[in-house]
Order: structure tokens, then sequence, then C-alpha cells
């Protein structure tokens, strides 16, 4: 082989190596702050085509009529939807079978075909702790979900157990134990997007440790012991999953030059700030209270309940289903309109 | 007509290897008579040889494979002695420090212990390495500037690896041994600290590696584009300038109207490439221990400036009556 040729396939080989993760141009670049600031979000517009192929909203069911006898008259056992009348009832329960259960499985997934009131089918019990959830954010969680509202829909999209869920995960760990200590990072870890950075940022976070996220200075000199280094990693993590979550870069919420202040933030940034309290409601009061209910085979390696994190929604859109609202079209699940709701063992709005 | 000396040079001198000047009495000796490699020949000069371990040499290698394999080893054992995983999570894998809370003890072996002990081993043998350049640049009769440029960067690894955690009051606040891991604790340090682009021996330090870089170039260039002319014997042309140092200084003066003069501009390099590290370090320094968020120093001191708000006013969340947890 000549020098040349030799010198030719390095340079070859070497520009494989740097670009093989990269995404080809052309990018498209939002700008979304002052000008000059470099506050752009970053779009590729291949995988924006593709998002949007995914996040297309099943057409609406026509509304059920208002009048009529209420449910709770005609079926037994209705502990949450004691407000509707039996064709809004019925309506809701057939969009439920369209939205969360397998086809061929249909009412049978989670109902007793003998007696559909029975309580035997773990799923109805979930089913019942998940309706209590749905109308709990959209009437307690405005804050972050806005009149766009939740249904079923936006995280289980046709299927039984919502495509992005997270356990308590230790992560890899050396069996030996004399070395090889990992401090529950250094892994290439999806929840953290792909990086070495601690990797269950959720347990801390997003679960009823509610681990403080802020971790920068609030004085130009040290005035009170801050965070080490170490918890700044972990916050970090969070903001990995929340950028992958949303599909955003940090300048959808942040002015870079400094993550920590609100005046040079975006308005978005407050929606993530309840985004997160809600998250945290929901592990701690929704889905863990399910932990007896569930069966082994749905729960993580350390015995916990599938919980929910940003991307059980979003699914790496900066709104879920584009901002589509699913809601206006499904009265039955806004908590708003049903002063019964308040009887219920609301949960607290903290973490 | 062959040229000689440039990157990729066509042409090989070749001669007798060349031992080098008598060694004063002592009990090492020169390993090896010396060989000619042609591929160095490429970039460098074709002999390899022979070498000069002595008694510095030889425990700054101990103490550096020490070190090596303290960090190899528990990259192997985290991905359970795995060598395919070793390979394709190695960017990923790291010897981390004790946590935070372990502060300044010797923590356990498996949970920064190894830690600490890679850390010593691998200091010991730069700090013998330094040592080893100094005393070999003595016994030649030169000056020590390599050894004291190499200095310069033994600072700032160990304000980032011991200095500053030992101030910090904990080894939790070091740096791990890892690929990405050293990364991705930069970017979360600049973060924690409220972004170190803000930090003045930042901006130093940055503006001196930017300068090495030009300086680099600079004198390179020049030497390159009058080696034709001798100029690349740059010791002869300092004592006695030749045509080439002439229409080099020439040439400086026509483009910028001043020259160095070829022995300043190596004062101009080594002063540039030794401050990077040095003022980088005094920032390191700083850091946690002076200045706990570099931003907000900044805007006190009018260093950053404002833009103007072009979002409705975005309030914390966390202040506002009734807030969630």
């Amino acid at each position: 082989m000549s020098p040349s040729v030799l010198r030719a396939s390095i340079l070859a080989g070497v520009a494989c190596l740097v670009t093989a993760s990269c995404e080809h141009p052309p990018i498209d670049v939002v700008q979304h702050g002052y000008r000059g600031v470099a506050m752009g979000l970053v779009y590729n517009p291949r995988t924006l085509a593709a998002e949007q192929a995914a996040n297309v909203v099943p057409e609406a069911t026509p509304q059920a009529d208002s009048d009529g006898p209420p449910a709770t008259s005609v079926y037994k056992n209705i502990q949450v939807l004691t407000d509707l009348n039996v064709a809004q009832f019925t309506r809701i329960m057939l969009a439920m079978t369209a939205w969360v259960a397998p086809a061929d499985q249909s009412c049978a997934y989670c109902h007793n075909g003998a007696d559909m009131s029975s309580d035997d089918n773990y799923r109805k019990v979930v089913a019942r702790t998940m309706l209590r959830m749905v109308r709990a954010i959209n009437g307690d969680w405005k804050t972050h979900v806005a009149q766009t509202g939740v249904t079923c829909y936006t995280c289980h999209r046709g299927k039984g157990v919502p495509s992005y869920v997270w356990y308590h995960d230790p992560g890899p760990q050396s069996m030996y134990p004399l070395a090889g200590w990992k401090a529950g990072q250094n892994a290439p870890a999806p929840g953290v997007g792909l990086a070495s950075l601690p990797n269950d940022p959720f347990s801390e976070y997003l679960d009823d440790k509610a681990t403080n996220i802020r971790v920068i200075a609030t004085t130009a000199l040290p005035e009170k012991k801050g965070a080490y280094t170490k918890q700044a990693e972990e916050t970090y993590g969070l903001m990995m999953h929340m950028s992958t979550a949303l599909g955003v870069n940090c300048t959808y919420c942040h002015n870079s030059r400094s993550f920590t202040s609100w005046d040079s933030s975006t308005p978005q940034r407050a929606t993530a700030w309840y985004g997160i309290r809600m998250v945290r409601d929901v592990n701690v009061h929704y889905l863990e209270t399910l932990t007896a209910t569930f069966p082994a085979n749905r729960k993580g390696t350390l015995g916990d309940v599938a919980k929910v994190n940003c991307e059980t929604c979003h699914q790496g859109v900066y709104k879920p289903l584009f901002g589509t609202s699913m809601l206006k079209d499904y009265p039955e699940l806004t908590g708003s309109l049903h002063p019964a709701m308040a009887t219920e063992p609301a949960p607290a709005a903290g973490k | 007509m062959a040229e000689y000396q440039n990157i990729f040079s066509r042409v090989q001198v070749r001669s007798p290897a060349y031992a080098g000047t008598p060694l004063p009495a002592g009990v090492w000796k020169r390993s090896g008579k010396g060989f000619f490699a042609y591929l160095l020949g490429w970039v460098g000069d074709a002999q390899v040889g022979p070498i000069y371990l002595g008694t510095l040499g030889v425990a700054s290698l101990l103490c550096g494979f020490l070190a090596f394999e303290i960090v190899g080893l528990n990259m192997l054992a985290s991905v359970n002695w795995s060598p395919i995983q070793f390979v394709r999570q190695l960017p990923w894998l790291a010897l981390e420090p004790p946590a935070p809370s372990n502060g300044l003890h010797f923590p356990p072996l498996n949970q920064g212990g190894w830690w600490l002990m890679a850390g010593f081993f691998m200091t010991t043998s730069v700090i013998l390495w330094w040592a080893r350049m100094y005393r070999r640049a003595r016994a030649l009769g030169m000056g020590t500037h390599v050894a004291w440029a190499f200095a310069a960067a033994i600072w700032l690894m160990l304000v980032l690896g011991f200095i500053r955690p030992v101030l910090m009051g904990t080894f939790g606040e070091a740096v791990p041994f890892g690929i990405f891991p050293h990364l991705d604790w930069v970017a979360s340090f600049s973060i924690r600290y409220g972004n170190l682009f803000y930090c003045p021996f930042h901006m130093l330090s940055i503006a001196f590696l930017y300068g090495s870089t030009l300086l680099f170039a600079m004198h390179a260039g020049t030497i390159l584009a009058c080696s034709r002319y001798g100029v690349d014997r740059e010791l002869d042309q300092i004592t006695d300038r030749g045509t080439g140092a002439e229409r080099a200084a020439l040439f400086w003066r026509w483009t910028m109207g001043f020259n160095a003069t070829v022995e300043s501009i190596h004062r101009w390099a080594w002063w540039f490439a030794v401050l990077c590290p040095l003022v980088g370090g005094i920032g390191i320094l700083l850091t946690g221990t002076v200045v706990d968020n570099w931003y907000l120093w900044a805007v006190k001191h009018g260093v950053a400036p404002s833009y103007p708000q072009v979002f409705p006013t975005v309030i914390d969340p966390a202040t506002l009556p009734g807030a969630p947890k």
C-alpha cells in the first residue's frame, strides 16, 4: 500500500468514527430567546416527520347523550365515574378498551365476562385508580396540562402498559466485592440519554424522596454549604432525561449562561417545574398505592410498580401528541366538572 | 533536488547511531545501542534510542504502571471481567472517587479506596518523571525549561485532584478516572458553580490556550516557509542571522509592523503554554473555596451583560404561595 493510499484510508476511517453518531445536515434551528444569545431550538426535520406520524390522535367517537339514567342506577360497583349517565359511561368504557386493551381481548382484558362488576381482575382495580389519576391531573394539575389535559391514550397509545415507564434501577453492578464500584453511574444508561451520568435519576427526584433538584449556588460568594459536584451530576442526569423525553435541547427552558436564573428562563421552565411535581404526585399517590395489586410479573427487579416520568406522556415530543387535546372530546375524564371528585381522598398537591 | 526534514520528509539521513555525550559516573548506563525506524523517520528523527532509564525513570514507570493497572482492572471488574464489555463500554467506564460524605477519611477499598491509591501512584509517577526531566536536562548542561513547563501541567492536575478537594473537605469533589465520566464531571462542575466561562482565570486560560495555537501556527509557518533558506537551523540563526531569519523578520514587519526574534518567539510560546494550565489551576482553586457562583460574581462586577426580556416574566414557582414541594 502506498503511503498516500494509507494516509487516505486512515483519514477516511477516522472520519467515519467521528461522524458515525452524528445526524447529517440540514438541521432546523428556531430562535427562542433574544437575538445573539444562542437560545436556538434544534430540530431534525427527518426525525420530526417520523414523530408526527407516530403522534396522530385517534378519531373521537360521537358524543354521548347528556340525558339518561345515571350509570350507578344500572351498573354495580362504580366508584369513580359516579357522575356519568349510562351513555357517557358506556362511551368511556369503549374508548378505554380501544386505547388500552389488546384488540383480541377487548373488555375481557380488565373485566370478568360473567360478572362485569367483579374486581377479580387486577387490571380493573388498576384502571379504577388510573381514572382517579386522570381526573386529578385534569382537575388539579392545570399548571402543567393546562386545558389540553390528558386521557388514557396520552400514555397508553393502544398498549396495556405504556411504552415508557421506569422502575428502581441500581444500575449494572460488579459481582466482585473488592473492585469495580460504579457509584451508580458510568454505564450507557438510556434514562440519562446514554451518558455516563448517574443511571437512575428517577428514584431520586420523581419519587417519594423528592430530592432537591437545585444545586447551583444562589450567591456569588460561598455563604452557606452548597451542593457537591456529584449532586450536580445527578441533576444533570434528570435534565438529560427531560431533554430526551421532550425532544428538546436545554435552551427550551433555560438560558444556558445561567441555568438557575428564573429571570432569564423561558415560560416553559415553569411548566416543567409543575410537571416534575405532577409526576411525583402521580407516582406516590396513585401508582405506588397499587403495589399490592400488581402481580409480580408487572413489577421491577426490586418489586416496585411501573412508574411514570416525563417520557411516559411526552414520548419524545415537546407537548404530548403535539399539543392536540383529546380531553375536549372526552369530557367524561374532566376532573374539574365533577364536584363529586371533591369527596374523593384528594391527593395533596404536595410531592 | 530532494527536500530534507519537512513533515513526511522524503529523504532520510543515515549515519551510525549516535549514543550521546558521555554520562557522568553512576549506577545507570544507557540501555540499547539505538536503531533506525523508517516510519518514525517520516515525522522525526529516524534514530530510536539508546534510552536512559535511571532510578527516577524506573520508579516513575513502576508507579505509573500501578496507577494504570488499578484504574484498568477496576474498570474491567466493573463489567464483571468481560473483555468484550470492557472494549464496548470503555468510554463510559471509570474509577470513581469516594462519595462526598466520606470527607477526607480513607474510604473503603471498593468505594473510593482504589481511586485514592490510583491518584497517589499517578501523582508520584508524574512527580518522579518531573524530577527525571529536571535531572536529565541538568546532566546535558541544558536549562530546565521543559521541566518547569511540565510543572505547570502538574499544578493543574494536583489542584483538580487533590488541593481543591482537600480545601473543600472531601475527596468526593475530585475528578473520576474515566473518559466520558471526567467530561461529565467537568460539565457538572461548571454548572454547579454557575458557569465557569464567567471565571476570569478561565477566560485567561482560554486566551493562553488559543494564543498558544496561534503562536504555534505563526512560528511553525514562518520556519517552514523559510526552511529553504536554512532558517530551520534556529539555534544558529539566533546568534548569526542568515538570509532566512532576515526574510522571516521582514515578512512579519511588512505584515504587522513588528517581529519577534528567533529567540524571543520561543519565550512567547513557552509562557503562553505554561500560563494556560497555571491560570486555569488558579481558577479551579478559587471555585467553591472563594467564589460559589461565577455568573453571579460576573453580574456583581459588571462582567456579564444583561439582555432585553423577550418572554413574559417568569417567576420561580417555588416562591409562590401554596406551591407544591
